[in-house]
């Protein structure tokens, strides 16, 4: 079998909004989950026990089901729940709806990485903080978060190297992401295989790139 | 906009020959299970030996496994999926070939490529959880044992894989339990699997919300029940003296 990589240049602007759809997707779904799981995990820690077991049942049911079965039921929920908010079918597109789930499912991984980020944080920060007359909120915004988010930095990135492979995920419901793009122009000129071959390229060097940039990171805020 | 609830739904008959719609999810679920399976017995077996071969001493072999590992954590899932099921046939001798497009139902060709796909996948993943536990072990344990005039091989299959392994039964297990939830995108290329099913009862039935709730449920208690064999399992080869072993 000949591989002909030559058409894959004229369809390059093309691959670019495919790979725009999904970085615009991976950092609205990074944002959206490190703000959720950093909220599940505060929730967790907290005196309460009731919100400390929510988030706890929140954590564990998304970790126990796949991110597939997530996606096909926010594309399907997301619409109707909608429409019986709002009374009439509100169109909500695929992207919407994938956004909705990836940080919903995003959030329960990231809150255990925020959750061990604020256990390592040692008890007299808070003690002190709180000596200071500083209350919950400010003490947690002002001394422990920064201090955890630092070190949890390179498991945050790690994640989200992770979750730049996964949105891969929403050709199952047709958004046309990097992958998605990469196989229809492949369709189109009838070279799929070469087309493949690349895009399964692109994503390599993405993130190993990214992941050798984390390691060297690590190194450097390692104490 | 009306929506027709209907928990019964399950036990309706789904207008093709005399089965239930329950009926689709058990084999779906069958799918899903012979699929994680058979990938796990792959990704066991080539990711030890991957791992191993990272801490063998020398240049060559270390490289080679490093090489496999960086290579299959790096490209998505999906894109690899495609490129054993659509790419790899057409690079297969032309017999071979044409047993998989045309002497093999399409289930089966589907299902050998799921296979292999998340078999190899997660070696990489097992690989490296297999290193972690070789070095966790203190040095003197490789020297004692060649000390005693065991070779490499002896070292390894006496004195160092048999407590590695067990100190990553934990990491191990979120692998196994991730081969189960990974094994969804077979659905993607056909597989009739349990999210498969799922789609096809919500769109046969239009009982959406009860189709997802019931898969959902399904994937909830098979991981449950995973975890609490594995947690069995660890408790069961737990080295006395060890930490978390004397009871």
């Amino acid at each position: 079998m000949a591989l002909d990589f030559s058409q894959i240049i004229p369809a390059l602007p093309g691959l670019a909004d495919g790979m725009a759809l999904t970085l615009k997707l991976l950092v609205m779904a990074v944002g959206g989950g490190v703000v959720l799981g950093t909220l599940l995990a505060l929730a967790r820690l907290s005196d309460n026990a009731l919100l400390s077991r929510l988030a706890k049942w929140y954590v564990n049911y998304f970790r126990s089901i796949p991110l597939l079965l997530v996606i096909s039921w926010f594309y399907l929920v997301v619409p109707m729940v909608l429409s019986w908010i709002t009374g009439d079918l509100t169109p909500v597109g695929a992207f919407t709806s994938c956004l909705v789930a990836f940080v919903m499912f995003e959030a329960a991984y990231f809150s255990e990485i925020v959750r061990a980020g604020i256990q390592s944080i040692s008890r007299g920060q808070i003690n002190a903080a709180y000596a200071l007359g500083m209350t919950y909120s400010q003490a947690m915004r002002l001394v422990i978060l920064p201090q955890a988010f630092r070190k949890m930095m390179p498991l945050l990135l790690q994640q989200s190297i992770i979750l730049f492979q996964d949105t891969s995920l929403v050709y199952a419901v047709g958004l046309m992401d990097f992958l998605n793009t990469a196989r229809s122009k492949g369709d189109v000129v009838g070279l799929p295989h070469e087309f493949l071959l690349f895009a399964g390229a692109v994503y390599f060097v993405i993130s190993f790139g990214a992941s050798q940039c984390v390691k060297r990171l690590q190194k450097r805020l390692a104490v | 906009m009306n929506y027709h609830w209907d928990w019964g739904i399950f036990f309706k008959s789904t207008g093709v020959g005399s089965e239930i719609y329950l009926n689709w999810f058990v084999s779906g679920l069958g799918w899903t299970i012979a699929v994680a399976l058979a990938g796990w017995i792959i990704a066991l077996a080539l990711g030890s030996v991957l791992g191993v071969m990272r801490t063998l001493p020398g240049k060559l072999l270390p490289a080679i496994a490093t090489a496999y590992v960086e290579l299959f954590r790096n490209v998505p899932l999906l894109v690899q999926l495609f490129i054993w099921y659509f790419l790899v046939p057409d690079l297969l001798p032309t017999p071979l070939e044409m047993w998989f497009k045309q002497g093999i139902s399409p289930a089966t060709s589907a299902y050998l490529s799921v296979v292999v796909c998340l078999g190899l996948f997660t070696a990489a993943r097992v690989c490296e959880q297999v290193r972690t536990g070789i070095q966790a072990l203190p040095r003197g344990q490789n020297n004692a044992a060649l000390a005693m005039g065991f070779s490499t091989a002896q070292t390894y299959r006496f004195v160092l894989l048999p407590q590695a392994f067990r100190i990553i039964i934990p990491p191990l297990t979120s692998e196994f339990l991730n081969i189960f939830k990974n094994s969804s995108v077979a659905s993607l290329i056909g597989l009739m699997e349990l999210l498969a099913q799922t789609k096809q009862v919500a769109e046969f039935s239009a009982n959406i919300f009860e189709a997802f709730t019931l898969a959902t449920l399904i994937y909830f208690v098979l991981n449950m029940s995973l975890m609490g064999f594995m947690s069995w399992v660890e408790k069961r080869v737990r080295i006395p003296g060890m930490m978390g072993g004397s009871k």
